[in-house]
């Protein structure tokens, strides 16, 4: 039954992609009517006519030919010539924060970079190592819709004044990486980068340098120091990169989709994607909803939908059904977890998940059913973050390894009720003391599970310790 | 952006200082005046070494901002770090991974501290200050992330602090004293314990226990900063990650000493100290080092009347707060062959022990019975300056006048009378301000490696380029090679080149000239010293600095200006070829005078305090004290006095080498007039006051005077040059102590050895 409805949903969605670019374009100055009143208090579904990301599936064909039907390049030329305070003023309006984790509004990212040159050259770098768990938003556009960002490159590049774009993609991208230089191939032979981009007078060059599979490059000084050919060790903040950034130069580092989305929002204007989303939250966002779902997807919704409609209606459900969810990471492994009481009230936007004592991160939904061991889920993911921690910091690479031994413990319930209080304060000893956010991004699942798990840690322990006596730990105490 | 930062990026992309995104906060570090410990406490003559003679030139000074520290307010120059803020409003943070003298690394986090509307602490080492900030160096926030930290940091640490030679000196020991828990939580203690690394073998003078390691990484920025050696680094990631070199390898520098110094842990620790003794045993005896000619600073630690170890002593002057290998190691050099008795030789030629007095009277009578134009006295590398005098003096009473040196200095022109023709007039502090340097038969690397380290300095943080005439050499950094003959200087100071060097020379706001000493013996040396001069007059003629001076001459060792200073003639050339009959070897060990140049029945007497070259070939041995045994005065290439400490006693019958001269003198009946230090240094005074102003050097600028005299000297060169020291192995053993030294025979082997290896 729970396949049927899959299918169907599915069935609706690939027609919606079969129609979504002829809306796009035509239904421009209707958008503008249909402008919502001040007091929107419903968000999503997403209209067909207001996706910005058109061949998220892959139905259509991803070449530049395909792109152009689908509208990207149009009118490129007319948007650089409208000029750098223009295009950052649009993305101003349009409230766009950035969509790799961190929020921070593009609008505001780009205008720090239209100080006057002091003679060096600037960069844009597009962050492409989508290595986050549960995140798989930036490979469906760079396999799908690489002109997007291309385009996106061209624009976000000329906004700032930048000489030319990297985008640093993952090394296990392969195939993304080749549609991806191929749709650059193809945009250099039609003029649209490289020498009078597009016709505009403006040189543009964007040059693709796959990483090599280090999580920590995902953070964006670290993947300067990658681009540069050094070990990819996140640098120490300030300098920020929009002062001295790759070789030194002022640059800005955006996320894929946040650059895929900016061309959409300069045609169809700031307001129209202000029109999505709660304020300060606004526009659409490609979510990633995998674990215990019937249709796990990845789908773009408005803002400010609310989690439990956007499993429901994208993702078939909770497999079990509603009352079978355990547990939801609402932003990709870095986000803490949130129950399921807090599931059905949680709306997803920045503020909504702040509110909810976690975060929007990249906006992939791990649900987690009532069949989940979720202490060792936790426990798996902060060994992700062991593994992938650079070991430049001490509170990082100490503080880690060791949350993960006593994690691997807390699995076992070998260990004492007291160190539950120890894990705690020793994530909290981590958070914010680093030298980037991967610390951050490693105590907060922790946080997560303390915070509302707490039970089921002690549970586990008095398990272990009536079939085994008192854990080794008690011994410290 | 402000134009430093550019500065700084430019450089970034250079690549020549791998993490230099706050080194120009280093380098204004690097220039502020540092006042220094008054280390010399010495009752009489001996002036401490005076604070810096501030730079020349003022700078403007830009507007400073005001900081709070603790509430306490503090003016700062933009860009500080709040660090180095809190250092003046006289806070300290507790640190590891940050070190004045290196690049920023901000990553061991111990230095964290609470700022004022600011949600998170902020690294003090790395983050400048912005005008009002307030920083709280004492809070809860502070003190719970120190806390935080040094547990993190112990997590790993080995308890093996009972058997760590570092114990007692160990930063992370005082530091966790001071911020760090009262008790343990590590109860994973019982379960998987702690993290084991393997030890790498980096050569005979570093141990490494790197379990130890806090992956501060400061040995990593000595190695390539500083250094100049890339062979540091780091491999793998998060708790895995080590520091190494990628490869089992030596670590190939003639620095590697200084990241024992710089590890604050005992990852990194000396191998020949090891498990020597307890920092709380030990004196500590200020000295100055006398292996290479720049007498760096050093302290001698001792116990039981044995020299342990050397380490260095911070004079931003010389040395800064580094001490090249040989100086470090060759230490225990001066426990083997040493000379613990005067001898005789006996009726079969064997040198036999006798009683000070046989001696001295089988020495005078030879000085005696010597005709004064038959008599040649030679003094060696290491002979200080009270000695010089006192035999000088000695030879002088007796009418003779043949007072040499092993070290060969060209008497033609000017010779020596002009100071500013033989010394390092520049000063070495200065060398980190030059902007090109032209070195002309030299491998200062070698030679002197901490001028060379100021140099890499300069060259590193400055965009200093440097020129080469003489043999392609590695110097640790990038240079231009002119080419290896002599000519080329020639063609340079005539005028008749066009090369680049020359252009490069003009355009040099403050350019240096350094030509190595060791050039000078040949017989165009004479010419060539000549050309040096004009060249680097020309040079300087047309700087708007004026007190900029550009001639440096680089001596070999650190006898030799002083020995120039008070009066003796360079070289033993022709004064042997006359056939000496009785030849005093004051510390002569270089093999510059050797048996067979002598007539038969020339008596030779060797005075010094190794069993080298000089003793194999001496009738009469009278065994002198060595630098650590002596408190003596030694004058370095720049022309600075400076003075040595009695450490130890001199072993066996050994004796102060100017006492001993002075107990000569009476038997041979011509007493000298000085009876205790000062009055011998009261004679130094009178032949050169600049022999006893300690630790000051004089200007000398009679450049223009020794070009005149020279004129007649600018004959034709056509040589190629060539240098004593090439490869690091020629470093290590050079001289009578570092040549008895096992350390050093170790560390030309291991050198030998990482060769013929792959890496």
């Amino acid at each position: 039954m729970a396949g049927a409805l899959a299918r169907v949903i599915q069935g609706t969605k690939s027609h919606l992609g079969l129609v979504g670019p002829l809306v796009n374009i035509s239904n421009v100055p209707v958008r503008f009517q249909q402008t919502q009143a001040p007091t929107k208090s419903k968000y999503g579904p997403l209209a067909d006519c207001d996706r910005v990301f058109t061949n998220l599936y892959g139905r259509h064909e991803w070449r530049l030919k395909g792109a152009l039907s689908r509208g990207d390049w149009y009118m490129t030329k007319e948007i650089i010539l409208k000029g750098s305070d223009w295009i950052v003023n649009e993305l101003k309006t349009s409230g766009l924060r950035g969509r790799g984790g961190a929020g921070f509004p593009t609008g505001m990212k780009w205008s720090f970079m239209q100080k006057p040159s002091d003679g060096r050259p600037k960069y844009l770098v597009v962050n492409a190592d989508e290595g986050e768990p549960g995140t798989c938003k930036d490979r469906e556009i760079m396999r799908h819709d690489p002109h997007k960002l291309i385009e996106g490159c061209l624009i976000a590049g000329s906004a700032m004044g930048a000489q030319a774009a990297y985008i640093y993609i993952r090394g296990e991208f392969y195939n993304e990486a080749s549609n991806l230089q191929v749709a650059i191939a193809e945009a250099y032979q039609a003029g649209l980068i490289g020498k009078n981009a597009c016709g505009s007078g403006y040189d543009f060059d964007v040059f693709v340098h796959r990483g090599a599979g280090a999580y920590i490059c995902g953070e964006e000084t670290a993947l300067i120091e990658s681009i540069e050919g050094k070990q990819g060790k996140p640098r120490l903040k300030p300098p920020f990169p929009a002062d001295i950034g790759l070789f030194g130069c002022p640059t800005t580092v955006n996320n894929v989709e946040t650059i895929a989305v900016s061309p959409t929002i300069c045609r169809r204007g700031g307001k129209w994607f202000a029109s999505f989303g709660r304020t300060r939250n606004s526009g659409t966002k490609l979510f990633n909803i995998s674990g215990h779902v019937n249709t796990p997807c990845t789908v773009e919704e408005e803002m400010s939908i609310p989690l439990k409609e956007l499993i429901e209606r994208h993702a078939g459900g909770v497999i079990g059904g509603w009352d079978n969810l355990l547990a939801v990471i609402p932003g990709g492994s870095s986000t803490p977890l949130i129950p399921k009481d807090v599931c059905s009230t949680a709306i997803m936007d920045f503020d909504g998940l702040v509110a909810a004592q976690t975060s929007l991160g990249t906006a992939a939904v791990i649900v987690m059913d009532r069949s989940t061991d979720i202490v060792k889920a936790i426990a798996r993911l902060i060994m992700f973050y062991k593994h992938e921690s650079c070991g430049q910091c001490t509170p990082c690479r100490e503080g880690v390894s060791w949350m993960n031994k006593i994690m691997y413990r807390f699995v076992d319930g070998n260990a004492s009720p007291k160190e539950i209080d120890m894990l705690w304060e020793i994530s909290k000893q981590i958070e914010g003391h680093t030298i980037c956010a991967l610390g951050d991004g490693a105590a907060w699942p922790v946080q997560g599970l303390i915070r509302h798990f707490r039970p089921e840690l002690e549970r586990r322990m008095a398990e272990y310790a009536a079939c085994n006596g008192p854990s080794k730990a008690e011994r410290l105490y | 952006m402000t134009k430093a930062d550019y500065y700084c990026s430019v450089k970034l992309s250079r690549c020549r200082c791998c993490q230099s995104k706050f080194f120009n906060e280093s380098i204004r570090m690097l220039r502020q005046p540092l006042t220094r410990a008054l280390a010399l406490k010495s009752p009489t003559r001996a002036a401490p070494l005076a604070a810096r003679c501030q730079a020349t030139q003022i700078q403007p000074q830009p507007d400073k901002v005001e900081v709070f520290i603790d509430d306490k307010p503090v003016y700062v120059l933009p860009g500080t770090t709040i660090l180095q803020a809190t250092a003046q409003a006289g806070v300290e943070i507790p640190r590891f991974c940050y070190h004045e003298r290196l690049a920023v690394a901000g990553n061991c986090r111990m230095c964290l501290v609470e700022v004022e509307k600011s949600p998170k602490p902020a690294a003090a080492c790395a983050m400048p200050v912005m005008k009002g900030m307030r920083v709280k160096t004492n809070s809860d926030l502070t003190r719970k992330a120190r806390e935080g930290v040094m547990e993190f940091l112990l997590v790993n640490h080995p308890l093996d602090c009972p058997i760590c030679d570092q114990g007692g000196e160990c930063d992370l020991q005082d530091q966790s004293m001071a911020f760090g828990s009262d008790k343990s939580r590590f109860t994973d203690i019982h379960f998987s314990g702690k993290r084991a690394v393997e030890d790498k073998d980096v050569g005979p003078l570093i141990k490494t226990i790197m379990t130890r390691c806090i992956h501060c990484t400061r040995c990593i920025r000595f190695a390539s900063e500083v250094a100049g050696v890339d062979d540091f680094g780091t491999t793998g990631r998060g708790t895995d990650m080590q520091v190494g070199t990628y490869v089992e390898k030596m670590f190939l520098s003639e620095l590697s000493g200084n990241i024992i110094d710089l590890c604050p842990v005992g990852a990194l620790t000396s191998k020949p100290y090891s498990f020597a003794a307890r920092p709380w045993e030990t004196r500590r005896i200020d000295s100055v080092d006398v292996l290479d000619p720049l007498g760096s600073n050093i302290v001698v630690t001792t116990r039981t009347n044995e020299v342990l170890r050397i380490l260095p002593r911070t004079n931003e002057e010389i040395n800064e707060e580094w001490l090249s290998d040989k100086s470090r190691f060759a230490c225990d050099g001066l426990k083997r062959q040493r000379l613990v008795t005067p001898m005789l030789t006996d009726s079969r030629g064997n040198l036999t022990p006798v009683e000070w007095e046989d001696a001295i009277v089988a020495a005078a009578r030879a000085l005696r019975d010597c005709p004064p134009e038959k008599l040649l006295v030679v003094a060696g590398d290491m002979a200080d300056a009270e000695s010089l005098m006192a035999l000088k003096d000695l030879a002088n009473k007796l009418g003779s006048e043949n007072v040499c040196t092993e070290q060969y200095f060209p008497l033609e022109g000017a010779g020596i009378d002009l100071r500013s023709s033989y010394l390092l007039n520049t000063k070495i502090a200065n060398v980190e301000d030059a902007d090109f340097v032209l070195l002309i038969g030299t491998n200062v690397r070698f030679e002197a490696p901490l001028l060379n380290a100021r140099i890499r300095k300069a060259y590193v943080h400055k965009e200093t380029d440097i020129a080469l005439i003489g043999p392609q050499v590695d110097l640790t950094y990038d240079y231009l090679h002119v080419g290896e003959s002599a000519s080329i200087v020639k063609d340079l100071a005539t005028g008749t080149s066009s090369h680049e060097v020359m252009k490069r020379l003009q355009q040099a706001k403050r350019p240096i000239v350094i030509l190595g000493a060791d050039q000078l013996k040949t017989p165009e040396g004479s010419a060539l010293l000549a050309y040096t001069q004009e060249l680097a007059l020309k040079v300087q003629e047309k700087l708007a600095d004026k007190e900029w001076k550009v001639l440096n001459v680089l001596q070999r060792t650190a006898s030799q200006v002083a020995a120039l200073d008070i009066g003796y003639k360079p070289g033993v050339g022709k004064l042997l070829q006359s056939g000496p009959k009785v030849v005093y070897l004051l510390g002569a060990d270089n093999g510059v005078v050797s048996r067979d140049q002598l007539p038969k029945d020339a008596v030779v007497i060797y005075q010094g305090h190794h069993g080298d070259n000089g003793a194999a070939i001496a009738d009469i041995v009278l065994p002198g004290a060595a630098y650590t045994e002596k408190r003596a005065t030694y004058v370095n290439a720049e022309g600075r006095a400076q003075q040595t400490l009695v450490a130890v006693t001199p072993p066996g019958k050994a004796r102060e080498d100017w006492k001993i001269i002075r107990a000569l003198s009476e038997v041979v009946g011509e007493r000298l007039p000085y009876d205790n230090l000062d009055e011998i240094r009261d004679r130094l005074s009178q032949v050169s006051p600049a022999l006893v102003n300690y630790g000051n050097v004089q200007d000398n600028n009679y450049f223009a005077q020794a070009r005149a005299l020279a004129q007649s000297l600018q004959k034709p060169i056509s040589g190629k040059m060539d240098v004593q020291l090439k490869q690091l192995e020629d470093y290590f053993m050079t001289d009578s102590i570092s040549r008895a030294s096992p350390t050093m025979a170790k560390c030309v082997q291991a050198v030998l050895k990482q060769k013929q290896s792959s890496y």
